[in-house]
């Protein structure tokens, strides 16, 4: 099954764009950011696909210098059953990718928590709050250079 | 801001009336009174710190914004700096009401990541927890809801089933909330022999408890009328706001994570989905009110089928070594060393793994680089995903009807805000 979709996938968008691995049976799929929503919307509207539901989305923190975040999108077939994951990266400068949420109303709140947690600005969302920490709180807790401990007066305590 | 004109003639209208004592004045569109309605998040009916924003208009909800996060733990960014292992304990503290689905949950997708499989025994004991959990999560449901709309009765009573599941756990796990029961590879401990006959007891007798629960419901013109039409959502917005589990069931979608993509032993054993159309509260307490049924005869197939042997899987550097080999024997001392300090080494790569957990699919997207510790590690947590369909549930229905639709989604904050 993960051939076929490569292979639809290719066929609609080429061979230098789809960039695919397998790993324990699962397909992961690199595409280039500015293309994200057109390949989610053929996924969505192919028939042969029909990834109606977005399981998951969230950031990734990779780390390195250059494409230093990634957005990771898990989407699943209600009626033929079967899983993809996209991935595409962004800049540690600036990092901003296009929103989903005209494809699937669940990447709201899923994008919501990647900007909180992550900083990565969703182009185009509704309404891109924070969704966990407090809307005043600075930093994005889940990058790397964001230590375990938190940092100190990052939250506003009582004063004694 | 200067008043509206109709405004100041609406409000000298009524004035007029007032002093001329006439009170059969009429206006055409009602006066103005929308509210801003703040619930939460301390808040009895909203299961632990939900906060929503509530826009009426009179009684009627026009506007809904639910705000989660205040119980916000930071377990992902936990787990990026705990072994694999280590994580387990923060899995029961997800959806705190069904502790043992979400260690199986885990567990399988670790093993997922490492390449391996826990022993038969062991994937039929998941089986067994998972169901039970099931049944005590879906039990909750069952008596809050009932109490949310005024039956304190069935609240009592589902409590107590759920005394004697906890009393189960107990045997089990050796704690009856935060369970922490699965291991990678296989499950802490064997079970008992007495601990499985209470486990038949308890299955034996669950379905006349659930009947005498029906018989206070299910014809109960009050129960009817509060949850009959409230709270629908169209199969295809359920969808497109990531609606899983038995609410998306209960809107007529026949997807079941155990028959769609079974895992454990879930293909060797027979059960239904059942799936009903209403897609209101009402279908989605019976969806709920099946789906323990089907546990009941999951479990009752998993007694009957229960293979012997070991409950853990010998897989060295990648499982625990049993404690007794462990004091015995010098390499199994090493294992346990290397493991215990830095964790398994997993090949590089990165999995996503779901089961359904009581709430709906549960997943683990884990991305390793090959250390010990997950370099990410992503809970796709049903509740968060289920909240969002929230609004559309509310749109037009009345503010007594807040506290049953929140019920028939039955969030658990834990896990919603990870």
């Amino acid at each position: 099954m993960n051939s076929k979709i490569v292979d639809a996938l290719k066929s609609r968008f080429g061979d230098q764009t789809v960039e695919a691995t397998e790993f324990r049976d699962e397909l992961t799929v690199v595409v280039p950011t500015e293309k994200i929503v057109e390949v989610c919307r053929f996924l969505r509207d192919d028939p042969a696909l029909k990834f109606d539901l977005l399981a998951d989305l969230c950031g990734l923190d990779m780390y390195t210098p250059v494409k230093r975040f990634a957005v990771v999108y898990n989407l699943y077939s209600l009626s033929h059953k079967h899983r993809i994951r996209l991935k595409i990266f962004t800049e540690e400068e600036d990092p901003k990718v296009p929103t989903v949420t005209g494809i699937w109303g669940t990447a709201n709140w899923h994008e919501r928590e990647t900007y909180d947690m992550f900083g990565i600005v969703f182009e185009g969302h509704p309404d891109l709050r924070r969704v966990y920490m407090p809307d005043e709180f600075e930093h994005h807790p889940l990058r790397k250079d964001f230590p375990l401990m938190g940092i100190p007066g990052s939250l506003p305590l009582p004063k004694k | 801001m200067e008043p509206r004109s109709e405004d100041v003639s609406r409000k000298s209208r009524i004035l007029q009336a007032l002093e001329d004592q006439n009170t059969s004045v009429s206006f055409e569109d009602a006066l103005e009174n929308d509210m801003i309605l703040n619930m939460g998040p301390q808040h009895p009916a909203t299961h632990g710190v939900l906060r929503l924003l509530i826009r009426l208009d009179g009684e009627t909800v026009v506007g809904c914004v639910p705000e989660v996060g205040y119980l916000h733990r930071g377990y992902e960014k936990l787990a990026e700096s705990s072994t694999f292992h280590e994580f387990i304990p923060h899995t029961d503290r997800l959806d705190y009401l069904s502790p043992l689905n979400n260690n199986t949950a885990y567990a399988l997708a670790v093993e997922k990541l490492l390449g391996i499989e826990a022993p038969p025994r062991a994937q039929y004991l998941r089986v067994m927890i998972s169901e039970l959990a099931r049944i005590s999560s879906h039990l909750m449901f069952l008596g809050s809801l009932a109490m949310d709309v005024g039956a304190l009765t069935v609240w009592m009573w589902a409590f107590r089933e759920r005394e004697k599941q906890y009393d189960i756990f107990e045997n089990i796990a050796g704690a009856r909330f935060t369970t922490s029961y699965t291991r990678i590879g296989g499950l802490a401990q064997d079970v008992l022999p007495e601990t499985l006959a209470m486990v038949k007891k308890f299955v034996d007798e669950l379905p006349g408890h659930l009947k005498e629960c029906e018989k206070l419901l299910n014809t109960n013109r009050i129960f009817l009328e509060r949850t009959d039409g409230i709270g629908v959502i169209p199969p295809e917005q359920a969808i497109d706001l990531g609606l899983t589990g038995p609410g998306l069931r209960a809107c007529g979608v026949e997807h079941d994570l155990r028959k769609a993509n079974p895992y454990l032993v879930y293909n060797n054993l027979d059960f239904d989905v059942p799936v009903y159309s209403g897609g209101d509260a009402l279908a989605r307490y019976y969806v709920r009110m099946d789906e323990m049924r089907e546990s009941i005869k999951l479990i009752q197939q998993v007694l009957q089928k229960l293979p012997a042997g070991d409950v853990h899987a010998f897989k060295p550097k990648k499982v625990l070594p049993r404690k007794e080999r462990v004091y015995t024997k010098m390499e199994e001392l090493i294992h346990d060393f290397m493991i215990v300090n830095f964790g398994i080494e997993p090949p590089v790569g990165e999995i996503y793994s779901a089961v359904e957990a009581p709430k709906g699919e549960l997943g683990f997207y884990i991305y390793s680089n090959g250390e010990g510790y997950p370099w990410r590690l992503k809970i796709r947590s049903p509740s968060f995903s289920n909240l969002q369909s929230l609004t559309t549930m509310m749109m037009g229905c009345m503010i007594s009807d807040v506290v049953a639709i929140i019920a028939s989604l039955d969030p658990v904050m834990g896990e919603a805000d990870k």
